[in-house]
Protein backbone atom coordinates (compact mmCIF):
# COMPACT_ATOMS: atom_id res chain seq x y z
CA UNK A 1 0.00 0.00 0.00
CA UNK A 2 1.55 3.27 -1.09
CA UNK A 3 0.72 5.02 2.15
CA UNK A 4 4.14 6.62 2.25
CA UNK A 5 4.32 8.15 -1.19
CA UNK A 6 0.67 9.11 -1.61
CA UNK A 7 -1.50 10.13 1.28
CA UNK A 8 -4.75 8.24 1.46
CA UNK A 9 -7.73 10.38 2.38
CA UNK A 10 -10.49 7.84 1.86
CA UNK A 11 -10.58 4.08 2.15
CA UNK A 12 -13.50 1.77 1.25
CA UNK A 13 -15.40 0.01 4.05
CA UNK A 14 -13.39 1.72 6.76
CA UNK A 15 -14.94 3.57 9.67
CA UNK A 16 -11.81 5.02 11.19
CA UNK A 17 -9.93 7.83 9.43
CA UNK A 18 -6.75 6.92 7.51
CA UNK A 19 -3.40 8.33 8.73
CA UNK A 20 -3.84 12.05 8.37
CA UNK A 21 -1.37 13.87 10.57
CA UNK A 22 0.89 14.72 7.64
CA UNK A 23 -0.28 17.69 5.63
CA UNK A 24 -1.02 16.48 2.13
CA UNK A 25 2.08 17.27 0.10
CA UNK A 26 0.44 16.67 -3.23
CA UNK A 27 -2.04 19.15 -4.63
CA UNK A 28 -5.27 18.03 -6.29
CA UNK A 29 -4.38 16.78 -9.77
CA UNK A 30 -6.36 16.38 -12.98
CA UNK A 31 -6.08 15.02 -16.48
CA UNK A 32 -7.69 17.21 -19.09
CA UNK A 33 -8.92 15.55 -22.29
CA UNK A 34 -9.55 18.04 -25.07
CA UNK A 35 -11.93 16.25 -27.42
CA UNK A 36 -11.51 19.04 -29.98
CA UNK A 37 -7.83 18.16 -30.37
CA UNK A 38 -8.16 14.37 -30.32
CA UNK A 39 -7.48 12.63 -33.61
CA UNK A 40 -8.32 9.13 -32.35
CA UNK A 41 -4.86 7.69 -32.91
CA UNK A 42 -5.06 5.46 -29.82
CA UNK A 43 -1.47 6.22 -28.82
CA UNK A 44 -2.82 6.71 -25.29
CA UNK A 45 -4.27 3.19 -25.34
CA UNK A 46 -0.92 1.77 -26.38
CA UNK A 47 0.97 3.80 -23.77
CA UNK A 48 -1.45 2.57 -21.12
CA UNK A 49 -0.86 -1.06 -22.17
CA UNK A 50 2.89 -0.55 -22.13
CA UNK A 51 3.22 1.18 -18.81
CA UNK A 52 0.77 -1.08 -17.01
CA UNK A 53 1.90 -4.28 -18.74
CA UNK A 54 -1.55 -5.05 -20.07
CA UNK A 55 -2.18 -7.12 -23.18
CA UNK A 56 -5.81 -7.47 -24.13
CA UNK A 57 -6.75 -10.40 -26.33
CA UNK A 58 -7.21 -9.89 -30.03
CA UNK A 59 -10.91 -9.20 -30.49
CA UNK A 60 -13.19 -9.21 -33.50
CA UNK A 61 -13.95 -6.29 -35.75
CA UNK A 62 -17.47 -5.17 -35.02
CA UNK A 63 -17.52 -2.59 -37.80
CA UNK A 64 -16.59 0.49 -35.78
CA UNK A 65 -13.34 2.22 -34.98
CA UNK A 66 -13.59 1.43 -31.28
CA UNK A 67 -10.93 -1.17 -30.60
CA UNK A 68 -11.38 -2.98 -28.29
CA UNK A 69 -15.12 -2.30 -28.41
CA UNK A 70 -15.34 -1.78 -24.64
CA UNK A 71 -13.23 -1.29 -21.55
CA UNK A 72 -11.94 -4.55 -20.10
CA UNK A 73 -9.73 -5.63 -17.20
CA UNK A 74 -6.86 -5.37 -19.71
CA UNK A 75 -7.97 -2.16 -21.46
CA UNK A 76 -8.25 0.63 -18.96
CA UNK A 77 -8.82 3.29 -21.57
CA UNK A 78 -10.65 3.08 -24.90
CA UNK A 79 -11.27 5.64 -27.61
CA UNK A 80 -14.96 5.90 -28.31
CA UNK A 81 -15.92 7.16 -31.74
CA UNK A 82 -19.30 8.65 -32.54
CA UNK A 83 -20.48 10.08 -35.82
CA UNK A 84 -22.67 13.07 -35.20
CA UNK A 85 -24.61 14.88 -37.86
CA UNK A 86 -24.88 18.45 -36.70
CA UNK A 87 -27.95 20.65 -37.37
CA UNK A 88 -26.32 22.13 -40.49
CA UNK A 89 -26.07 18.65 -41.94
CA UNK A 90 -22.34 18.18 -41.57
CA UNK A 91 -20.67 15.16 -40.08
CA UNK A 92 -18.70 15.61 -36.89
CA UNK A 93 -16.50 12.86 -35.61
CA UNK A 94 -16.66 13.07 -31.85
CA UNK A 95 -13.92 11.02 -30.26
CA UNK A 96 -13.76 10.53 -26.54
CA UNK A 97 -11.04 8.83 -24.56
CA UNK A 98 -13.08 6.77 -22.09
CA UNK A 99 -11.78 5.53 -18.74
CA UNK A 100 -12.02 6.18 -15.05
CA UNK A 101 -13.04 9.77 -14.28
CA UNK A 102 -11.55 9.71 -10.77
CA UNK A 103 -14.59 11.28 -9.12
CA UNK A 104 -14.06 13.41 -6.06
CA UNK A 105 -17.06 11.51 -4.59
CA UNK A 106 -16.42 8.02 -5.99
CA UNK A 107 -19.46 5.75 -6.30
CA UNK A 108 -17.21 2.69 -6.51
CA UNK A 109 -15.58 3.50 -3.17
CA UNK A 110 -18.96 4.10 -1.57
CA UNK A 111 -20.29 0.75 -2.77
CA UNK A 112 -17.20 -1.33 -2.02
CA UNK A 113 -17.66 -3.71 0.96
CA UNK A 114 -14.00 -4.76 1.25
CA UNK A 115 -11.90 -2.63 3.61
CA UNK A 116 -9.19 -0.81 1.70
CA UNK A 117 -9.93 -2.34 -1.70
CA UNK A 118 -10.61 1.15 -3.07
CA UNK A 119 -8.74 4.20 -1.85
CA UNK A 120 -8.61 7.86 -2.71
CA UNK A 121 -5.34 9.74 -2.42
CA UNK A 122 -4.99 13.32 -1.28
CA UNK A 123 -4.32 14.31 -4.89
CA UNK A 124 -7.75 12.98 -5.85
CA UNK A 125 -6.74 9.79 -7.63
CA UNK A 126 -9.10 6.87 -6.97
CA UNK A 127 -7.17 3.61 -6.94
CA UNK A 128 -8.12 -0.06 -6.63
CA UNK A 129 -5.97 -2.15 -4.30
CA UNK A 130 -6.50 -5.56 -5.85
CA UNK A 131 -5.00 -7.45 -2.91
CA UNK A 132 -8.01 -6.38 -0.84
CA UNK A 133 -10.59 -6.86 -3.62
CA UNK A 134 -13.07 -9.71 -3.05
CA UNK A 135 -14.50 -9.63 -6.57
CA UNK A 136 -18.12 -8.87 -5.65
CA UNK A 137 -18.57 -6.29 -8.41
CA UNK A 138 -20.31 -3.72 -6.15
CA UNK A 139 -17.94 -1.08 -7.59
CA UNK A 140 -19.52 -1.71 -10.99
CA UNK A 141 -22.96 -1.05 -9.49
CA UNK A 142 -21.65 2.03 -7.68
CA UNK A 143 -19.89 3.69 -10.64
CA UNK A 144 -21.92 6.36 -12.46
CA UNK A 145 -19.71 5.99 -15.56
CA UNK A 146 -19.65 2.17 -16.01
CA UNK A 147 -15.87 1.88 -15.71
CA UNK A 148 -14.65 -0.95 -13.45
CA UNK A 149 -14.25 -4.39 -14.99
CA UNK A 150 -13.78 -7.70 -13.19
CA UNK A 151 -11.09 -9.95 -14.55
CA UNK A 152 -12.18 -13.43 -15.58
CA UNK A 153 -8.71 -14.61 -14.67
CA UNK A 154 -8.41 -13.54 -11.03
CA UNK A 155 -11.92 -12.16 -10.27
CA UNK A 156 -10.54 -8.80 -9.16
CA UNK A 157 -11.73 -5.38 -10.30
CA UNK A 158 -9.48 -3.23 -12.50
CA UNK A 159 -9.59 0.25 -13.97
CA UNK A 160 -7.39 3.22 -14.84
CA UNK A 161 -5.11 4.14 -11.94
CA UNK A 162 -4.33 7.56 -13.42
CA UNK A 163 -0.82 6.10 -13.25
CA UNK A 164 -0.80 6.68 -9.50
CA UNK A 165 2.62 5.00 -9.41
CA UNK A 166 4.03 7.55 -11.86
CA UNK A 167 2.24 10.53 -10.36
CA UNK A 168 3.57 9.55 -6.91
CA UNK A 169 7.12 10.15 -8.14
CA UNK A 170 6.36 13.34 -10.02
CA UNK A 171 5.76 11.92 -13.49
CA UNK A 172 2.69 12.45 -15.63
CA UNK A 173 0.46 9.51 -16.62
CA UNK A 174 1.68 7.36 -19.52
CA UNK A 175 -1.20 8.35 -21.82
CA UNK A 176 -0.29 12.03 -21.48
CA UNK A 177 3.28 11.24 -22.51
CA UNK A 178 2.12 9.55 -25.70
CA UNK A 179 -0.49 12.01 -26.98
CA UNK A 180 0.85 13.53 -30.22
CA UNK A 181 -1.61 16.44 -30.47
CA UNK A 182 -1.63 17.76 -26.94
CA UNK A 183 -5.24 16.69 -26.50
CA UNK A 184 -4.17 15.18 -23.19
CA UNK A 185 -2.64 17.38 -20.53
CA UNK A 186 -1.98 16.75 -16.87
CA UNK A 187 -1.33 19.02 -13.93
CA UNK A 188 -2.92 20.45 -10.84
CA UNK A 189 -6.67 20.58 -11.06
CA UNK A 190 -6.52 24.35 -10.72
CA UNK A 191 -4.16 24.70 -13.67
CA UNK A 192 -6.24 22.31 -15.75
CA UNK A 193 -9.41 24.32 -15.12
CA UNK A 194 -7.56 27.44 -16.19
CA UNK A 195 -6.18 25.75 -19.30
CA UNK A 196 -9.64 24.45 -20.12
CA UNK A 197 -11.07 27.95 -19.85
CA UNK A 198 -8.62 29.12 -22.53
CA UNK A 199 -9.53 26.18 -24.74
CA UNK A 200 -13.24 26.85 -24.31
CA UNK A 201 -12.74 30.49 -25.20
CA UNK A 202 -10.82 29.47 -28.32
CA UNK A 203 -13.53 26.99 -29.35
CA UNK A 204 -16.23 29.60 -28.85
CA UNK A 205 -14.34 31.98 -31.12
CA UNK A 206 -14.37 29.22 -33.75
CA UNK A 207 -18.13 28.86 -33.67
CA UNK A 208 -18.63 26.25 -30.97
CA UNK A 209 -20.89 28.44 -28.87
CA UNK A 210 -21.69 25.68 -26.39
CA UNK A 211 -18.09 24.60 -25.79
CA UNK A 212 -17.56 23.84 -22.13
CA UNK A 213 -15.50 22.10 -19.53
CA UNK A 214 -16.92 18.79 -18.28
CA UNK A 215 -16.26 18.62 -14.55
CA UNK A 216 -19.56 17.19 -13.26
CA UNK A 217 -20.53 18.56 -9.87
CA UNK A 218 -22.96 15.72 -9.16
CA UNK A 219 -19.89 13.71 -8.12
CA UNK A 220 -18.20 16.81 -6.65
CA UNK A 221 -16.10 17.20 -9.76
CA UNK A 222 -13.74 14.72 -11.38
CA UNK A 223 -9.99 14.41 -11.66
CA UNK A 224 -10.32 13.52 -15.32
CA UNK A 225 -12.07 16.33 -17.19
CA UNK A 226 -13.12 16.91 -20.77
CA UNK A 227 -13.22 19.94 -22.97
CA UNK A 228 -16.28 19.35 -25.15
CA UNK A 229 -17.23 21.34 -28.26
CA UNK A 230 -20.84 20.51 -27.45
CA UNK A 231 -20.72 21.09 -23.73
CA UNK A 232 -24.50 21.28 -23.57
CA UNK A 233 -24.88 17.78 -25.04
CA UNK A 234 -22.30 15.46 -23.45
CA UNK A 235 -24.48 12.49 -24.46
CA UNK A 236 -23.29 13.03 -28.04
CA UNK A 237 -19.90 11.72 -26.95
CA UNK A 238 -20.81 8.03 -26.74
CA UNK A 239 -23.33 8.59 -23.96
CA UNK A 240 -21.20 10.61 -21.58
CA UNK A 241 -23.75 11.24 -18.80
CA UNK A 242 -25.05 14.80 -18.60
CA UNK A 243 -25.39 14.92 -14.84
CA UNK A 244 -23.65 11.90 -13.35
CA UNK A 245 -24.20 11.23 -9.70
CA UNK A 246 -24.14 8.21 -7.44
CA UNK A 247 -27.45 6.43 -8.08
CA UNK A 248 -30.08 7.03 -5.37
CA UNK A 249 -30.47 3.23 -5.17
CA UNK A 250 -26.78 2.89 -4.30
CA UNK A 251 -27.00 5.81 -1.85
CA UNK A 252 -29.91 4.14 -0.07
CA UNK A 253 -28.29 0.69 -0.10
CA UNK A 254 -24.85 1.90 0.97
CA UNK A 255 -25.97 4.94 2.94
CA UNK A 256 -28.59 4.87 5.66
CA UNK A 257 -29.70 1.26 5.06
CA UNK A 258 -26.42 -0.16 6.35
CA UNK A 259 -26.16 1.40 9.83
CA UNK A 260 -29.92 1.41 10.43
CA UNK A 261 -30.26 -2.19 9.28
CA UNK A 262 -27.47 -3.43 11.49
CA UNK A 263 -28.69 -1.36 14.45
CA UNK A 264 -32.23 -2.73 14.12
CA UNK A 265 -30.93 -6.32 14.07
CA UNK A 266 -29.06 -5.66 17.30
CA UNK A 267 -32.12 -3.89 18.68
CA UNK A 268 -34.33 -6.91 17.87
CA UNK A 269 -32.00 -9.21 19.82
CA UNK A 270 -31.86 -6.73 22.70
CA UNK A 271 -35.66 -6.44 22.73
CA UNK A 272 -35.88 -10.20 23.08
CA UNK A 273 -33.49 -10.18 26.00
CA UNK A 274 -35.35 -7.33 27.73
CA UNK A 275 -38.67 -9.09 27.15
CA UNK A 276 -37.22 -12.15 28.85
CA UNK A 277 -36.06 -10.06 31.77
CA UNK A 278 -39.37 -8.20 32.02
CA UNK A 279 -41.97 -10.92 31.31
CA UNK A 280 -39.97 -14.08 31.79
CA UNK A 281 -40.20 -17.44 30.09
CA UNK A 282 -43.49 -18.94 29.06
CA UNK A 283 -43.39 -22.20 30.99
CA UNK A 284 -45.65 -25.19 31.09
CA UNK A 285 -46.66 -25.79 34.70
CA UNK A 286 -47.94 -28.78 36.63
CA UNK A 287 -51.41 -27.28 36.32
CA UNK A 288 -51.16 -27.44 32.54
CA UNK A 289 -50.11 -31.07 32.71
CA UNK A 290 -53.01 -31.82 35.04
CA UNK A 291 -55.44 -29.99 32.80
CA UNK A 292 -54.11 -31.91 29.83
CA UNK A 293 -54.46 -35.24 31.65
CA UNK A 294 -57.96 -34.27 32.70
CA UNK A 295 -58.90 -33.38 29.15
CA UNK A 296 -57.54 -36.67 27.83
CA UNK A 297 -59.49 -38.62 30.44
CA UNK A 298 -62.68 -36.80 29.50
CA UNK A 299 -62.11 -37.57 25.85
CA UNK A 300 -61.52 -41.22 26.59
CA UNK A 301 -64.71 -41.41 28.67
CA UNK A 302 -66.74 -39.63 26.01
CA UNK A 303 -65.58 -41.80 23.20
CA UNK A 304 -65.65 -44.91 25.43
CA UNK A 305 -62.47 -46.23 24.02
CA UNK A 306 -59.03 -46.22 25.55
CA UNK A 307 -56.48 -43.66 24.33
CA UNK A 308 -57.48 -43.62 20.67
CA UNK A 309 -54.31 -42.28 19.11
CA UNK A 310 -52.21 -45.00 20.63
CA UNK A 311 -54.41 -47.82 19.39
CA UNK A 312 -54.54 -46.38 15.93
CA UNK A 313 -52.27 -48.31 13.62
CA UNK A 314 -49.18 -46.43 12.55
CA UNK A 315 -49.48 -44.75 9.22
CA UNK A 316 -48.63 -41.58 7.39
CA UNK A 317 -49.13 -38.19 9.09
CA UNK A 318 -52.56 -37.04 10.11
CA UNK A 319 -52.62 -34.09 7.74
CA UNK A 320 -56.03 -32.91 6.67
CA UNK B 1 -49.38 -48.59 27.19
CA UNK B 2 -45.66 -48.85 26.92
CA UNK B 3 -45.89 -52.04 24.90
CA UNK B 4 -48.14 -50.30 22.41
CA UNK B 5 -45.75 -47.38 22.23
CA UNK B 6 -42.87 -49.78 21.83
CA UNK B 7 -44.62 -51.48 18.96
CA UNK B 8 -45.03 -48.18 17.18
CA UNK B 9 -41.47 -47.16 17.85
CA UNK B 10 -40.00 -50.24 16.29
CA UNK B 11 -41.80 -49.68 13.00
CA UNK B 12 -38.79 -47.72 11.82
CA UNK B 13 -35.57 -47.05 13.66
CA UNK B 14 -35.35 -43.49 14.95
CA UNK B 15 -38.57 -42.48 13.26
CA UNK B 16 -41.78 -42.09 15.17
CA UNK B 17 -45.06 -41.11 13.59
CA UNK B 18 -45.95 -37.63 14.54
CA UNK B 19 -48.99 -36.38 16.44
CA UNK B 20 -49.14 -39.49 18.67
CA UNK B 21 -48.94 -39.82 22.41
CA UNK B 22 -46.01 -42.07 23.23
CA UNK B 23 -44.88 -42.81 26.77
CA UNK B 24 -46.74 -39.77 28.04
CA UNK B 25 -45.16 -37.38 25.50
CA UNK B 26 -46.54 -36.13 22.19
CA UNK B 27 -44.46 -36.49 19.06
CA UNK B 28 -44.44 -33.03 17.47
CA UNK B 29 -41.71 -33.47 14.88
CA UNK B 30 -40.39 -36.55 13.15
CA UNK B 31 -36.67 -37.09 12.80
CA UNK B 32 -36.88 -36.08 9.14
CA UNK B 33 -38.58 -32.79 9.98
CA UNK B 34 -36.05 -32.03 12.69
CA UNK B 35 -33.05 -32.75 10.51
CA UNK B 36 -34.47 -30.67 7.66
CA UNK B 37 -35.11 -27.81 10.06
CA UNK B 38 -31.57 -27.85 11.41
CA UNK B 39 -30.04 -28.05 7.95
CA UNK B 40 -32.00 -24.93 7.02
CA UNK B 41 -30.97 -23.30 10.30
CA UNK B 42 -27.30 -24.04 9.78
CA UNK B 43 -27.40 -22.82 6.18
CA UNK B 44 -29.20 -19.69 7.33
CA UNK B 45 -26.54 -18.89 9.93
CA UNK B 46 -23.74 -19.36 7.40
CA UNK B 47 -25.59 -17.35 4.73
CA UNK B 48 -26.40 -14.58 7.20
CA UNK B 49 -22.85 -14.32 8.54
CA UNK B 50 -21.26 -14.29 5.10
CA UNK B 51 -23.89 -11.89 3.78
CA UNK B 52 -23.57 -9.51 6.73
CA UNK B 53 -19.80 -9.47 6.21
CA UNK B 54 -20.45 -7.94 2.80
CA UNK B 55 -23.26 -5.72 4.07
CA UNK B 56 -21.57 -3.62 6.72
CA UNK B 57 -17.92 -2.84 7.34
CA UNK B 58 -18.48 -3.24 11.11
CA UNK B 59 -18.96 -6.99 10.65
CA UNK B 60 -16.63 -7.57 7.72
CA UNK B 61 -14.59 -9.66 10.14
CA UNK B 62 -17.27 -12.39 9.87
CA UNK B 63 -15.45 -13.21 6.64
CA UNK B 64 -12.71 -14.92 8.69
CA UNK B 65 -15.14 -17.82 9.25
CA UNK B 66 -15.22 -18.40 5.51
CA UNK B 67 -11.53 -18.08 4.69
CA UNK B 68 -11.33 -14.34 3.97
CA UNK B 69 -13.15 -11.82 1.79
CA UNK B 70 -12.87 -13.51 -1.62
CA UNK B 71 -13.97 -16.89 -0.23
CA UNK B 72 -16.89 -15.23 1.53
CA UNK B 73 -17.96 -13.75 -1.80
CA UNK B 74 -17.52 -17.11 -3.54
CA UNK B 75 -19.33 -19.22 -0.92
CA UNK B 76 -22.22 -16.94 0.04
CA UNK B 77 -24.38 -17.52 -3.07
CA UNK B 78 -23.89 -21.30 -2.93
CA UNK B 79 -24.81 -21.39 0.76
CA UNK B 80 -27.84 -19.22 0.01
CA UNK B 81 -28.97 -21.46 -2.81
CA UNK B 82 -28.55 -24.51 -0.59
CA UNK B 83 -30.61 -22.83 2.12
CA UNK B 84 -33.43 -22.09 -0.33
CA UNK B 85 -33.49 -25.69 -1.56
CA UNK B 86 -33.51 -27.07 2.00
CA UNK B 87 -36.23 -24.60 2.93
CA UNK B 88 -38.39 -25.77 0.04
CA UNK B 89 -38.23 -29.26 1.50
CA UNK B 90 -39.09 -28.00 4.98
CA UNK B 91 -41.91 -25.85 3.62
CA UNK B 92 -43.43 -28.85 1.83
CA UNK B 93 -43.39 -30.76 5.12
CA UNK B 94 -45.18 -28.06 7.13
CA UNK B 95 -47.19 -26.08 4.59
CA UNK B 96 -50.50 -27.87 5.17
CA UNK B 97 -50.49 -26.71 8.80
CA UNK B 98 -49.67 -23.13 7.91
CA UNK B 99 -52.88 -21.87 6.31
CA UNK B 100 -53.99 -18.59 7.91
CA UNK B 101 -57.45 -18.65 9.48
CA UNK B 102 -59.63 -15.95 10.99
CA UNK B 103 -58.62 -17.19 14.45
CA UNK B 104 -54.95 -16.69 13.52
CA UNK B 105 -55.55 -13.06 12.62
CA UNK B 106 -57.40 -12.62 15.90
CA UNK B 107 -54.42 -14.21 17.66
CA UNK B 108 -52.09 -11.75 15.94
CA UNK B 109 -54.27 -8.77 16.84
CA UNK B 110 -53.98 -9.83 20.49
CA UNK B 111 -50.19 -9.62 20.35
CA UNK B 112 -50.15 -7.82 23.70
CA UNK B 113 -51.62 -10.90 25.38
CA UNK B 114 -49.15 -13.08 23.50
CA UNK B 115 -46.16 -11.10 24.69
CA UNK B 116 -47.60 -10.79 28.20
CA UNK B 117 -47.82 -14.59 28.66
CA UNK B 118 -51.64 -14.36 28.91
CA UNK B 119 -52.39 -17.28 26.66
CA UNK B 120 -55.72 -18.05 28.35
CA UNK B 121 -57.17 -14.97 26.62
CA UNK B 122 -56.13 -16.08 23.14
CA UNK B 123 -58.16 -18.13 20.67
CA UNK B 124 -57.29 -21.84 20.66
CA UNK B 125 -54.29 -22.56 18.51
CA UNK B 126 -53.81 -25.51 16.17
CA UNK B 127 -50.48 -27.05 15.25
CA UNK B 128 -49.10 -23.56 14.59
CA UNK B 129 -50.16 -20.19 15.93
CA UNK B 130 -50.71 -17.02 13.92
CA UNK B 131 -47.19 -15.81 14.61
CA UNK B 132 -45.62 -19.03 13.39
CA UNK B 133 -47.73 -18.95 10.24
CA UNK B 134 -46.86 -15.32 9.63
CA UNK B 135 -43.20 -16.22 10.03
CA UNK B 136 -43.66 -19.02 7.51
CA UNK B 137 -45.02 -16.63 4.86
CA UNK B 138 -42.48 -13.90 5.64
CA UNK B 139 -39.72 -16.46 5.17
CA UNK B 140 -41.15 -17.58 1.84
CA UNK B 141 -41.41 -14.00 0.58
CA UNK B 142 -37.92 -13.11 1.77
CA UNK B 143 -36.34 -16.23 0.32
CA UNK B 144 -38.00 -15.70 -3.05
CA UNK B 145 -36.76 -12.11 -3.00
CA UNK B 146 -33.27 -13.18 -1.96
CA UNK B 147 -33.09 -15.93 -4.58
CA UNK B 148 -34.23 -13.79 -7.50
CA UNK B 149 -32.23 -10.69 -6.55
CA UNK B 150 -29.20 -12.74 -5.57
CA UNK B 151 -28.99 -14.49 -8.91
CA UNK B 152 -29.11 -11.12 -10.68
CA UNK B 153 -25.83 -9.96 -9.12
CA UNK B 154 -24.13 -13.32 -8.69
CA UNK B 155 -20.64 -12.96 -10.12
CA UNK B 156 -19.13 -14.28 -12.24
CA UNK B 157 -22.03 -16.41 -13.47
CA UNK B 158 -25.17 -14.33 -13.89
CA UNK B 159 -24.45 -10.64 -13.27
CA UNK B 160 -23.03 -10.26 -16.78
CA UNK B 161 -26.52 -10.81 -18.21
CA UNK B 162 -28.10 -7.89 -16.36
CA UNK B 163 -27.81 -4.13 -16.78
CA UNK B 164 -26.24 -1.99 -14.07
CA UNK B 165 -29.53 -0.28 -13.00
CA UNK B 166 -31.13 -3.72 -12.58
CA UNK B 167 -28.14 -4.91 -10.53
CA UNK B 168 -28.41 -1.83 -8.29
CA UNK B 169 -32.08 -2.54 -7.57
CA UNK B 170 -31.33 -6.23 -7.04
CA UNK B 171 -28.63 -5.40 -4.48
CA UNK B 172 -31.03 -3.14 -2.59
CA UNK B 173 -33.85 -5.72 -2.69
CA UNK B 174 -31.38 -8.38 -1.53
CA UNK B 175 -30.34 -6.25 1.44
CA UNK B 176 -33.95 -5.46 2.40
CA UNK B 177 -35.11 -9.09 2.14
CA UNK B 178 -32.07 -10.26 4.12
CA UNK B 179 -32.78 -7.65 6.79
CA UNK B 180 -36.43 -8.72 7.15
CA UNK B 181 -35.47 -12.40 7.19
CA UNK B 182 -32.80 -11.90 9.84
CA UNK B 183 -35.21 -9.95 12.05
CA UNK B 184 -37.85 -12.67 11.53
CA UNK B 185 -35.37 -15.37 12.51
CA UNK B 186 -34.25 -13.41 15.57
CA UNK B 187 -37.92 -13.32 16.64
CA UNK B 188 -38.20 -17.04 15.83
CA UNK B 189 -35.11 -17.95 17.87
CA UNK B 190 -36.24 -15.82 20.79
CA UNK B 191 -39.71 -17.39 20.72
CA UNK B 192 -38.03 -20.79 20.94
CA UNK B 193 -36.07 -19.72 24.01
CA UNK B 194 -38.99 -17.89 25.57
CA UNK B 195 -41.62 -20.62 25.19
CA UNK B 196 -40.06 -23.39 27.25
CA UNK B 197 -40.20 -26.81 25.71
CA UNK B 198 -39.98 -25.56 22.13
CA UNK B 199 -36.29 -26.29 21.71
CA UNK B 200 -36.88 -29.85 22.93
CA UNK B 201 -39.68 -30.18 20.38
CA UNK B 202 -37.22 -29.44 17.61
CA UNK B 203 -34.27 -31.40 19.03
CA UNK B 204 -35.92 -34.51 20.51
CA UNK B 205 -39.21 -34.16 18.67
CA UNK B 206 -41.24 -34.47 21.87
CA UNK B 207 -43.49 -32.15 23.86
CA UNK B 208 -45.42 -32.82 27.04
CA UNK B 209 -49.23 -33.01 26.88
CA UNK B 210 -49.32 -29.94 29.14
CA UNK B 211 -47.21 -28.00 26.63
CA UNK B 212 -49.55 -28.94 23.82
CA UNK B 213 -52.57 -28.13 25.98
CA UNK B 214 -51.20 -24.72 26.88
CA UNK B 215 -49.80 -23.52 23.57
CA UNK B 216 -51.61 -25.51 20.86
CA UNK B 217 -54.87 -26.62 22.42
CA UNK B 218 -56.72 -27.32 19.18
CA UNK B 219 -53.82 -29.48 18.09
CA UNK B 220 -53.82 -31.21 21.49
CA UNK B 221 -57.50 -32.09 21.09
CA UNK B 222 -56.84 -33.36 17.62
CA UNK B 223 -54.00 -35.56 18.85
CA UNK B 224 -55.92 -36.97 21.82
CA UNK B 225 -59.20 -37.37 19.90
CA UNK B 226 -57.62 -38.74 16.80
CA UNK B 227 -59.89 -36.36 14.89
CA UNK B 228 -59.62 -32.84 13.68
CA UNK B 229 -61.82 -30.59 15.84
CA UNK B 230 -62.32 -28.02 13.12
CA UNK B 231 -61.48 -29.41 9.72
CA UNK B 232 -59.23 -27.10 7.80
CA UNK B 233 -58.91 -24.68 10.68
CA UNK B 234 -55.45 -25.63 11.76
Amino acid sequence: MPLQSLDIVRRSATTQPPPGVRAAASPSVAKLIDTSKCIGCKACQVACMEWNDLRDGIGTNVGVYDNPPDLTDQSWTVMRFSEYENPSGNLEWLIRKDGCMHCQDPGCLKACPAPGAIVQYANGIVDFQEENCIGCGYCIAGCPFNIPRISRRDHKAYKCTLCSDRVAVGLEPACIKACPTGALVFGTKEDMIQHAAERVQDLKSRGFEQAALYDPQGVEGTHVMYVLHHGDQPELYSDLPKDPRISPTVRLWKGIAKPIGLALMGFAALTGFLHYVRVGPNETTERDEEAAAEARKRTEEQTKRPAPPETRPPGPGKQS
Amino acid sequence: MSTQAGRIETTRVGERPRDRVIDGAIVRYTAGERITHWIVALAFILAALSGLAMFHRAVFWFSVFFGGGPWTRVLHPFIGLFMVLAFVLLALLVQSDNRMSAADWRWLRQWRDVLGNREERLPEVGRYNGGQKLLFFVQILCLVGLLVSGIIFWRPYFAIYFSIPVIRIAALVHAICAFVLIIAVIVHIYAGIWVRGSVRAMTRGLVSPGWAWKHHRAWFREVTNGTSPRPGAH
